[in-house]
């Protein structure tokens, strides 16, 4: 199952990761070396194994959906890169038309 | 006081002594804060800085103090009154920035505390500063923080350890007695061995996590670092224990670690699971782990040989699993609510821009790893099959504690700490993780100790019990340093 470049260039778009030409390339290659250690676990036979593990004793613990209020030392304001009327700001989505000119 | 007065008086005392000393009024909280201020200046000036701290105030050290000062006036003295602690730089603080080693959070100053920040401050710590660290905790050296490599004191050509190289280092350099990290796969016992301290990973959900910035939500722990056993058991009971605002933090009762030291160690056993000790280990390490291990056996222990088959499996599935999750937590960083914005073509040019600007190389290259594995046709292939591995490596570790065996004992490491950019391939610096990454993946407890030294370099040996066995941990942990007294650091 070797990383091809296509598989980098997707992968990168679905990490929201802009990459270079050149940097693309050498993370196939980078990429391959890695995943060559990880096929050893297809090896392994773990058909009795049912579920998936996690990093506690006996599964994730539960509790009712609602959490304490949690007190902010300071304002969203002070370290969101855009804030408007306590809205965070971000670029236009392409696909959405400009308001002033839609009306 | 002069710094070095200070120093002098301050220097030999464990954190309990320094807490008694403020505590009876021997020494001001503020002269405590001082002396660790020095040190760190001194540090700064001393061999090209180490680069071992990012972020320090000193207004807001004094500040702290004068708080602790004027709650020991009304007879409120914590269990760390008065004690400088270092954090790592992915804990939150309100007071020190919380930039995880990377760009992408560079300034960026929590809004809360975190719990084990808060639980310091009520017992009476002072943070000193924040620590360097490989960006989002991705590394095994502290090579790939953004704000440049950090050195190890006692070999300053050398790597510290990582990912909290600057923590362990801090305290190898006397600047704090106790240091707060954090464990992915061994990033506090990793640099805790290279730096001859004591370095302790708590049993997942032992220690709130609420306010360490994620990167591995299955493995992730925050742990601690002390100058002796004793300062890492006062450090861990103040922060353990259940936190409503972690869903993951466990209501166990939290022991007295403090209290665990025993004379002998008769009717313990001790696993030595023979995967941590192959043909080709350093003979060196394998010459001090059998010393420490003669040590424990004059105290009484029994020494058994035991098996742990799925080990040489774990740093495959560590790096199968790790960079899954962290591609998943680290998408938050999208130039957005906090942190670093770069402008792109629209919001998609933003979010892209901004990622591929702040993130360094290491991290990177595990966001598109984890991106992969959990993708469409390789998920089964990779991050299902990784995790079924690991169901077999917690059963191992199940199956040995079921046996009779109370504790297990290892190299902390395969080698003493490596020469900085000694490791250009990524997969040779994974294999750092190859003795510690097991405890993370079965969640269980593990801590670093001094057993030595190869060449002038610590040589760290490695205690693990079975969930929520610290305290037993810390019995065997007193023990033997005890037994190996200035042994541990030649």
């Amino acid at each position: 199952m070797a990383v091809t470049l296509d598989d980098v260039w997707h992968i990168a778009a679905l990490a929201r990761l802009g990459l270079t030409d050149e940097r693309a390339r050498s993370l196939v290659a980078e990429l391959n070396t890695i995943l060559e250690h990880m096929d050893v676990l297809s090896k392994i036979d773990t058909t009795e194994i049912d579920g998936l593990a996690g990093g506690g004793a006996s599964g994730l613990p539960l509790r009712p959906d609602i959490g304490p209020p949690i007190p902010l030392a300071r304002e969203r304001e002070t370290f969101a890169p855009s804030m408007r009327d306590g809205f965070f700001l971000v670029p236009r989505l392409s696909t959405h038309e400009d308001p002033e000119a839609a009306s | 006081m002069t710094p070095a007065d200070r120093r002098g008086a301050l220097g030999v005392l464990s954190a309990a002594e320094l807490r008694d000393s403020v505590a009876n009024g021997e020494v001001s909280p503020r002269t405590a804060a001082d002396a660790s201020l020095d040190r760190a200046s001194e540090v700064r000036a001393w061999r090209d800085g180490l680069n071992i701290l990012l972020y320090e105030d000193h207004d807001d050290v004094h500040r702290q103090a004068n708080e602790v000062a004027v709650r020991r006036e009304g007879g409120d003295v914590g269990p760390l009154a008065g004690v400088p602690v270092i954090v790592k730089d992915n804990i939150a603080t309100t007071a020190l920035p919380t930039s995880c080693g990377s760009r992408i959070l560079e300034g960026y100053v929590s809004p809360f505390d975190a719990t084990v920040v808060r639980r310091l401050r009520d017992a009476g710590a002072i943070i000193v500063a924040k620590s360097n660290m490989d960006e989002f905790g991705m590394g095994s050296s502290t090579e790939n923080s953004a704000f440049g490599p950090a050195k190890n004191p006692l070999a300053p050509t050398r790597v510290p350890g990582g990912s909290s190289g600057g923590s362990a280092a801090s305290v190898a350099v006397g600047i704090a007695r106790i240091a707060l990290g954090s464990e992915t796969g061994g990033s506090v016992r990793q640099p805790a061995a290279f730096c001859g301290v004591v370095g302790v990973k708590p049993t997942y959900g032992r220690v709130s996590r609420y306010g360490l910035v994620a990167f591995a939500s299955s493995l992730d722990q925050v742990g601690v670092f002390g100058r002796s056993v004793d300062d890492a058991a006062l450090g861990l009971q103040t922060i353990a224990g259940l936190d409503p605002l972690d869903s993951t933090s466990v209501a166990e009762p939290v022991a007295a670690y403090r209290g665990a030291a025993r004379g002998s160690m008769s009717g313990v056993v001790i696993g030595r699971p023979k995967e941590y000790f192959p043909a080709d280990l350093d003979p060196r390490i394998r010459e001090k782990c059998d010393a420490a291990l003669e040590a424990l056996r004059s105290l009484g222990a029994e020494i058994r040989d035991v098996s742990l088959p799925h080990t040489d499996l774990a740093v495959q599935v560590y790096y199968i699993v790790a960079p899954a999750e962290a591609s998943s937590n680290l998408a938050r960083f999208d130039g957005v609510r906090y942190g670093l914005r770069i402008e792109g073509d629209g919001l998609r040019g933003m979010y892209e821009a901004t990622r591929s600007s702040g993130f360094g190389p290491e991290v990177t290259r595990r966001i598109l790893l984890g991106t992969y594995v959990l993708s469409a046709g390789y998920y089964d292939a990779y991050y299902r099959k990784a995790q079924q591995v690991r169901a077999l490596i917690k059963r191992d570790f199940a199956n040995v504690f079921k046996s009779g065996v109370h504790l297990l004992f290892t190299p902390t490491t395969p080698t003493p700490a490596f020469e900085l950019g000694a490791k250009s391939d990524p997969y040779e610096m994974y294999l750092s993780d190859i003795f510690t990454c097991t405890a993370n993946l079965a969640g269980v407890p593990a801590m670093s100790l001094p057993i030595g030294r190869v060449d002038g370099l610590p040589v760290g040996g490695q205690l693990m019990a079975s969930h929520f066995e610290e305290r037993q941990m810390f019995a065997a942990a007193f023990a033997l340093e005890r037994q190996l007294g200035a042994g541990a650091h030649q």
